[in-house]
Parts: C-alpha cells; structure tokens; sequence
C-alpha cells in the first residue's frame, strides 16, 4: 500500500501542524487517511506503511489503531452500519434494531454480508441520545430507527450500490 | 513530622509521601495493584480506596484513591470503614468479572498479589454468571510465558517495560473490556530486564518459563539468602528449592544494592547448578571412579601435600572469600595466584588501590540513581553490569524529573504528571564505549571511539575540569569538543557520577576515570566513581593483590603441585598458552563444580559446592561484601565448599589428624587479621550460634508441605533433619516466624502477603532501606582528607601497526557469563560466534557481512562469520567474549585479518 502523490503532501501538511520531532502527533489523522484509502479499514501492511511515513515503530502504531472502535482492523463491507447501543438507545429498542438489522442481513455484529456491501457494529454512545434509537453511516447520522427505516435504508444502499456499479 | 489521623489514632508520617505509602509504611494492610514504590502512582486501579474526612467533625467523608492523595497535616482519613471497604470489595468483584478460577493451574499461586487483595477484600463469591472475555496468547522467548486471560489491566508490566526499563517491544493494544498487554505479534521480548515482569505483573500474566520446566510453589521451596554469581554487582537474590534442584531465583530486595530488580543474566542463569555436567564425585587419574571415596581421596591428597614440595594455589573470581583465603592460607601468600590473564589482573589491581586509596567516593547502585550528571568512560555496561545500566537510566529519569519537579508542587511520586511535565527531556548522560549501545538513547553526548581516544578524552575532560592537570597533546577537534562539553555537565552538577572499568583492557581508561572523578570532588561537590568488574568475586582477588598465574609458570617443576579453584583457565588464556601451562603440571588438583577444559586436565578432581551449596561471601565492585547462604545439602555425591576440602587438606598437611573445622565467619575473622585491607568483613553475617528466642531462621515456609512424605519411596520413617553448623538458618520449616534480620531473609512472606510485594512488611519504609538496614559491609570508604594521588601519564598515540587491527571483546548480557550461559533459557539468547568489524574497514577488505573471515592471533587462526559492527570505529576488531565453545583471546594485541580460504569455497 503506498499513497498517492496528492494523499502524500497531505500527510506533510497534518505533519506540520505539530512541533518538530513531535511526528507521532499526526498519527490519528493520517490513519484515518489510509483508512479511507484502503477500502475502509487497516491492514497490518497499512498500519507499517503508517509507521514508515511517521517514522515510529510500528507497535506505537497498533497501540494507537487497536484503542479507537473507529478504525476496523477488519475489511468491512461498503456500508457500515454503527448502531449505537448505549442506555437510552437500548431503552429505546436499539436491541430490537440490532436484531432486525441481523435477521435481514443473516450476518452477525461484527460480520459483512457475503455480497460485500453490509457489515454491522454497536457502538457506544454518539451522542445523539434525543434521536434514540441511532446509528451511523458513513459521515452521516441516521435517526429514530425503525424496522422499517431500516429496511428502507438498506434498499438505498443496495440502489446506490448498484448504480455506481 | 506531619501528624494525620487514621481511623482516629494519630500517626506521625513522613511528609511528602502518599497516603498508600504512609499506610503501609506504617504497617496497615491496604490493598493496591497500579502502584509500585518504584514505579510510583497512576491512580488506575481504583483499588487503594480510603475514606478522607474534611475534619474531625466530618462523619461523611468522600472516598479517594490513598495512592493519590498527598499526606497533609491534620488529615482524617479511615481505612477501615465501611463505605472504602465496600469499595475496595467491588472494584476486586468487577476485576474478578474476566479473571479465570485458575489459581490450582497457575503458577502464581500462593504466590500471588491478586490472590492475596482478593482475600484481604474479603470477596468470595462470584456473582458474574456471563462469559468471560479471553485471548490468544503470545510466544515471548525462552523465559516468559504469557497468559492474558489473567489480565486484570494494572498497567504495571508496561510502566515498567516501557517507562523504567526503556523497553519497547511490550505495549498495550486495544481498549475497554479487551485491553491487550503483548507484543506486536510473537517473539522474544528485547529488554534484558524482561524477567521482572514476573514480579511487576499482579498476576499470573508473565510467569518464570524456566519454573515451568521444574515447578513448584513458593511455599514448597527450601530457600535461602543467595547473591547472584553473574556479574560483579551482586545483587541479592533468593534462590529456592525442592527434591535438591534450585527450582527458580527471585529477586531479594536491598535498598542499597538491586532494590527491587534483577536482570534476566541473573534471574534465570541459575540452572547451571543443575547441570548434567555436575561434578558430584572426586576424579583421581588412573583410577576408576567408583574406587575413589573420601578415604582414598584424603590418602592420596596426602601424599601430595606433605611430600614437602612447593604448592600452588590459584585463586577464583568466581569462588567466595572463604575459599580463595583458605586456599591461600594452605599454599601460603607467596604461592596464591589468580586464574586471570596478567593484563586482567594488573587492571583489577589497579582499581582496587584506587578505590582503596579512599580519595573518591565509590557509590552503591541506589546512590547511582541519585546521580545528575552520568559519564560512562568506555565500560559497556548494559552488557557487563546490566542493573547498573537500569541504575544509570534512573539517574538520566531522575535528574529530568527533579528540574521539571523546581518549578511545580507535583509530588515526585505522581508518575502519570511527573511524565507529562518531563516530556522528552533527559537527565545529562555521556557514554564513551568502542560501539553502539542501548543507552545511546538516552544519551545526551555519545563517542563511539579506540580506547587509547576514549582514554584521552578523559584526561582532557580532567584537565578541562581541574586546569592544573596536564594537557592532553595533539586532542583532534572532536574529541576536545566532547570533553569541554562533557566537562561543563559535570562541573554543574552536584552529584556527578563516572563510570569504568576494565572491559577495553585500557589501563589510560581507568585512571583517566579516576582523574575526572578526582578533580570534579571539591566543596559541595561529591562525585562518585564506580568501576565495574569482570566477575562476582574479582575484588577478593584484587584487594588480596593476587597476581596473575601466568607469573607462576617459571616457578612450577615436576615436583610443584599446582591447586586450581573453580576457574578454567581457558577462559583467561588463549588455548596454546593455557596448553603450554598445564604441560608443566605434573601434579594438579582442580576444585570445580562443573567440567570444562581445565578439570580434564586435573590429577586430582574435587567436586566443589557451586553458590546453592556452599556458605560464603562475595565483595562486589563497590567493595561490599554479602554473605550468600547454603540453600540445600545435595543428598548424592560428595560435594562441599571449596574452604571446606582446603581445611581438610590443610589438617592432612599439618598431620596432626583432623584440624580444627573452621566455618565461613572464622575464615573471615582469620582474613581480618592476616590482611588489615579487609577489616569489617567479619560483621557480614551472624555467627551459626545466632538464634531468636532461642530459635533458628526456617528456610521453610510454614506451608511446606510432604515432609513425612516425599522421601517415603526410601523410608517411611522421617529422617533426622539436617543441621547447619554454617549459618544461623535451619533446613526445616521450624524456627523463629517472624521477620530475620535483614541479611538473613530466606523468603519473603508476611500474614496475609504471600507475593513477593510482601518486601513491603520488612521494610524501614516503602522504597526504603530494609528494617534493621540493608545487608552488606562497606570495605572501601572515602577516607576525608585523603590527597587525590592524579595520574599524569597521558598515554601517547602509538600508530597502528599496518594492516594490523587491535583485538577486544565484545560483551554479551547472554553467552559472555560461563555460569548462566548452562541455562538452556540463556543458552538460547546467546549469540553466534562472529567476528565484527567497522563497515568501512570490511568495504576496504572486501568482505561481505556474514561470509566467514579468519582472524590470526599469536600465531592462531580464528574463523567465524562476519558481523558488520556500524558504530565500530576503524581499526578494531571484536570478538565475543566468553561465548560457550570459543577459546579466550589476548585481548588488546594485534591481529590480522583475511577472508576465509577454507569456507568460501565451499
């Protein structure tokens, strides 16, 4: 995995933004970078091209990405559905939700569906607990879920999906 | 003194500490798991919880962490009441949650701090009925297991991996609920200090591998006071154990000495003691084994010591004082060697009349820590006196905290902000040495240089410091800008520390140390110099001023009998001439506890009692001298203390039947008085008649268990149980229960502390010196007013001969110790044979990295492969030394170089 040139003067922008010989600053910004490079998640290979790039060793790089739930160490489908399962989520059905969404997709937490485009994750608290319950889709928050929000979400995925294929 | 109040007594404290601290400190039982006196406090376990009341009319109170909270005058607080113990009893359920009911299977048990705070909470009963979260362990090399189920997230093993050991492969991954304390992925853990995970983690997460193989649980251990033979610090250590093998070593605290660390050379190198290459009955040439017994032995010792010829007695470095003074006093002072090279001991002698001469101080290793301004003068220290490099690193962290501390009331105790204000910054460090080392990385000023230029280097820095020094001649640029910058750091600093020792075989190098030390010592300045030595017991032989025994080789005739200590020759001299020495040995007696070259050469082979046992002392390169004790009496075999077969001899000699039998504490008073040099060696240990109300020190725990049943296969009666006539420690489980005296403490334990952080009860205060103060006798002192005697003789550039490259060694914390290189565990750490060169002279040579290449020393060849050596600087070639199988090598001469004819053709 390498970045491309444009990525690359990116990083030595978020590097400068942090005190000389204080590199490992940049670190969270820049994985987040080749997350969204590298298809949503981090590899170990991305993870040393990282420690590379920041001159660190890569342990410093692990401890950091294995901390954050918001860096998959997995590959995750093209949607990932963060579900959040705090207190007034739950109080709200957030468990309900989570089964329907399991049902629907026949995957578990933590699983992608075999056709690549869904996997499924609880999360902790997003802090949208007035729009309970909630999860999160790519940069954007999806609230007051029902089964059949869901199910209409899921169908504007799949549209998506297929019209940029 | 401030004075608080717990549970409403008033106690008198030590202000500036903790309240955990002073808790302890004070004797009461609080539980903890983040904190570690050396480690300081972080506040994340949440376990040290106490009530702290805003004054005396407050009922409420508010709970605090006690590892927290600063002692401040008229302070309330309660241990004991029920709102902090509740607490304390559901943050050990919630960490109880994910920890596995293990405790028969684990080798912690009965051993371990988790094990004991659950107790002490009072929690017993498992109301969690879910899953348990679980890991994969990891593979971390020969000596540590890994078993992250146990995990209960202290934090310790990092802080101490990390932050006080300067490792930086073990960290921590992930969060929440899967926090994972492991590597990046399997291998062996890097740090040479990785062992003490076994006595930092709370648990059973880090575990002694090499236990594993033999295990058995601390309360099953016949243990005993020891020191560790495996350098020349000699730290304390207890080595304990069962159906007569040494089944692990741990550490034995000494506030002066290791505190509260070991390095792995020391931790796991005791298997030798177990060895199959044993020698456990005596040898005589031409005859068969099982025809010697002690009778015949004795007979035919006779016969070669009163034939009134000439004997020779040479002395160990490895061996105790008793020893090498009994030995002595059969040969007589005049006939007493030692088994080192000449150059060896011409430089022993030369530190020990330094330190002798009481101009400079030489410090202890917690002095050390104190230290703000650190020289290291060509000594490779991380590799020769590992904890003394961990001593060193406290100094460099200590002197940064304590400038970041000026300006701020943060207690030093606070790690997490102390770190926080410290950032990067270092304490002033400057390591000189021939190559690369660990501690260039924390240091402010590196030269990887010749000796003769280390050595010169010194004596501009003396000079720079104390102008009436003579100047060194023709100093290149960089040399002189190091020693002026050098120079400044140690002339601010108040407690300046330089650090030497024999390793480059330089003599410039140790008077050059001495000189610096000498000139920076003025008013309020007190600087400390500390040379490192080659073995655990080189400053026996160099305060007794025993020259090399490659002087007696003119004085030894058909009719000499030469005595050979527990030393093989072999290590000291290259094969030929230690060939050529024993060709003239018509009659030699080798005492040794293991085979090697110089026992087959022996007439007459004496099996020699290795450190578990023998009794006997050991003065370590500060000139303390530590009293180990025997921990078992070996059940096959003939094997004894070395001072004890020279009595033995020594009464053969005199023919008037048995002599007297001498113990270690006579020998020693014997010392005193034959050479006033080691006057006070005498007080280092109780004599055996010392009791307690009458009652001896147990070696055994209360808890010891199958006395009347683990020797049933051979009788069912219990046999008598053996007597210590040595020392005032008894074989068995009875004798006096409560804490020893400093010096004498088998194990530690207290009611309720089973873990080894029950060092906590026997000392004078948390971190502290141990009640009664720290074991060992101080030989070498700062007499005041003692007028510092400088080296003048600066050392001239000699030019390299050409084509010709100066021979030194290169030390390994694994392989360079013969004793610790038997442990499988180590053995395996241990390097490959090589030969190492600078990347310019190999690109000269023409010679690629790891293609064999042949050394020619002295007429020999040498051929191993090719370690490019990239801080090496030109001219120099290394050798491991010490390593298992190769030969010993005349260190400082010249040699030459060429490819390998013989290897790459094939």
């Amino acid at each position: 995995m390498a970045f491309t040139e444009d990525k690359l003067k990116k990083v030595q922008e978020i590097i400068a933004r942090y005190p000389d010989g204080k590199h490992k600053s940049a670190l969270i910004p820049v994985l987040h970078l080749a997350q969204e490079e590298h298809g949503g998640w981090l590899s170990s290979e991305t993870m040393d091209y990282v420690a590379s790039l920041l001159k660190i060793e890569p342990i410093e790089v692990y401890e950091v990405a294995t901390f954050y739930s918001m860096y998959n160490l997995k590959p995750v489908g093209r949607y990932l559905f963060e579900v959040c399962q705090t207190g007034p989520c739950m109080v709200n059905g957030s468990d309900q939700i989570i089964d329907y969404i399991k049902e629907k997709l026949g995957i578990g937490v933590g699983e992608t569906t075999t056709d690549g485009l869904f996997t499924l994750k609880t999360v902790e608290c997003l802090g949208a607990c007035g729009y309970a319950p909630m999860m999160q889709l790519g940069k954007h928050y999806r609230e007051h879920l029902t089964k059949e929000k869901v199910d209409q979400i899921i169908e504007e995925c799949r549209s998506k999906a297929t019209s940029l294929n | 003194m401030p004075t608080i109040y717990i549970d409403n007594k008033p106690y008198e404290v030590k202000a500036g500490k903790n309240l955990l601290e002073t808790c302890l400190t004070l004797g009461l039982d609080l539980p903890y798991f983040c904190w570690h006196p050396a480690l300081g406090s972080v506040g994340a376990c949440r376990q040290c919880a106490i009530t702290l009341f805003k004054d005396k009319e407050d009922t409420q109170g508010r709970i605090v962490m006690s590892c927290m909270e600063p002692v401040k005058e008229g302070a309330c607080i309660s241990v004991s009441n029920a709102t902090a113990k509740a607490f304390r009893g559901q943050v050990i359920e919630w960490l109880m949650t994910n920890h596995p009911h293990d405790c028969p299977v684990c080798d912690e048990g009965g051993c371990c701090h988790l094990q004991d705070m659950t107790v002490m909470t009072g929690h017993n009963y498992r109301r969690y009925q879910y899953k348990k979260r679980t890991y994969l362990n990891q593979y971390l090399g020969p000596l540590l297991n890994h078993e992250m189920n146990r995990c209960i997230q202290c934090y310790r093993c990092v802080r101490f991996y990390k932050d006080y050991a300067g490792g930086e492969d073990l960290n921590v991954f992930a969060a929440h609920h899967h926090v994972y304390f492991g590597r990046e992925k399997d291998g062996i853990l890097q740090s040479p200090f990785s062992g003490n995970l076994v006595e930092v983690c709370p648990t059973g997460v880090f575990t002694d591998k090499t236990l594993k193989q033999h295990y058995t649980r601390k309360w099953d251990l016949t243990a005993a006071p020891s020191v560790c033979q495996h350098c020349s610090l000699g730290c304390n250590t207890t080595a304990g154990e069962r159906y007569g093998k040494i089944r692990s070593i741990t550490n034995r605290y000494n506030g002066a000495v290791n505190g509260y660390f070991l390095c792995d050379r020391g931790r796991f190198g005791y298997e030798f003691v177990n060895d199959e290459n044993r020698i456990t009955q005596p040898l005589i040439r031409n005859r068969v084994p099982e025809a010697v017994d002690e009778q015949s032995l004795m007979d035919h010792l006779k016969l070669l010591l009163t034939q009134s010829r000439t004997l020779i007695g040479i002395g160990s470095s490895r061996a105790s004082v008793e020893s090498n003074f009994a030995l002595r006093q059969l040969v007589g002072s005049e006939n007493f060697y030692q088994g080192v090279s000449l150059d060896e001991a011409a430089l022993g002698k030369l530190i020990a009349s330094i330190l002798q001469s009481g101009a400079v101080h030489t410090p202890s290793l917690k002095e050390m820590e104190q230290a703000d301004a650190v020289l290291v003068l060509g000594e490779d220290i991380w590799n020769t006196a590992p904890i003394m490099a961990l001593s060193v690193r406290q100094a460099v962290m200590n002197s940064a905290a304590a400038n970041a501390l000026q300006q701020t009331s943060i207690a030093g105790w606070h790690d997490a902000a102390v770190r926080e204000l410290v950032q990067d910054n270092k304490g002033f460090l400057a390591n000189a040495g021939l190559t690369a080392s660990p501690l260039d990385d924390i240091s402010t000023c590196t030269l990887h240089a010749t000796p003769h230029d280390i050595a010169v280097m010194g004596f501009a820095i003396a000079h720079a410091i104390h102008p009436g020094l003579p100047e060194v001649p023709q100093l290149n640029n960089e040399l002189a800008a190091k020693a002026a910058q050098i120079a400044k750091a140690l002339q601010q600093a108040k407690r300046p520390l330089i650090i030497s020792g024999p390793s480059c075989y330089n003599e410039a190098m140790i008077k050059a140390a001495f000189d610096i030390a000498g000139a920076l010592n003025t008013g309020e300045r007190k600087a400390m110099l500390s040379y490192v030595l080659p073995a655990c017991n080189s400053m026996t032989l160099a305060m007794m001023q025993a020259p090399s025994f490659e002087k007696s080789i003119d004085r030894i005739n058909d009719n000499t009998v030469v005595i050979i200590l527990e030393q093989d020759l072999y290590r000291s001299i290259p094969p030929a001439k230690a060939n050529a020495f024993f060709n003239r040995c018509k009659n030699l007696i080798v005492l040794d506890s293991l085979h090697n070259g110089t026992t087959e050469k022996a007439q007459v082979l004496i099996p020699a009692a290795t450190m578990a046992e023998a009794d006997g002392t050991l003065i370590n390169n500060e000139g303390r001298a530590q009293r180990y004790y025997q921990v078992f009496v070996p059940t096959t075999g003939m094997v004894k203390e070395s001072w004890k077969w020279f009595w033995q001899m020594r009464s053969l000699q005199t023919s008037s039947g048995n002599g007297l039998e001498l113990h270690p504490n006579d020998w020693l008073t014997k010392l005193e008085k034959t050479l006033p040099q080691f006057n006070g060696i005498s007080r280092v240990s109780y004599p055996p008649e010392f009791r307690i109300h009458g009652q001896a020190i147990p070696r055994e725990p209360h808890r010891y268990s199958g006395r009347t049943a683990m020797l049933a296969n051979l009788a069912v009666s219990e046999p008598k149980p053996l007597q210590d006539n040595d020392s005032p420690l008894s074989f068995t489980m009875e004798g006096y229960p409560n804490r020893p005296p400093a010096s004498l403490i088998p194990f530690f334990w207290a009611p309720g502390w089973n873990s080894i952080q029950s060092v906590n009860k026997y000392q004078q205060e948390t971190g502290g010196a141990l009640s009664g103060g720290d074991p060992g006798i101080r030989l070498l002192e700062q007499k005041t007013g003692t007028p510092t005697a400088y080296f003048t003789d600066i050392p001239e550039a000699l030019p390299a001969p050409r084509n010709k490259w100066l021979l030194l060694p290169a030390y390994h914390i694994f392989g360079s110790d013969e004793l610790s290189a038997y442990s499988a565990a180590i053995r395996e750490l241990c390097p490959e044979p090589y030969i190492g060169l600078s990347t310019q002279d190999t690109a000269e040579l023409g010679i690629t990295d790891g293609k064999n290449i042949t050394l020619v020393a002295e007429g020999e060849e040498y051929t191993y492969p090719l370690k490019i050596q990239e801080h090496l600087c030109n001219g120099i070639v290394l050798l491991p030394a010490g390593l298992p199988g190769m030969p010993a090598l005349t260190w400082g001469s010249w040699a030459t170089i060429a490819p390998s004819l013989k290897n790459n053709a094939v």
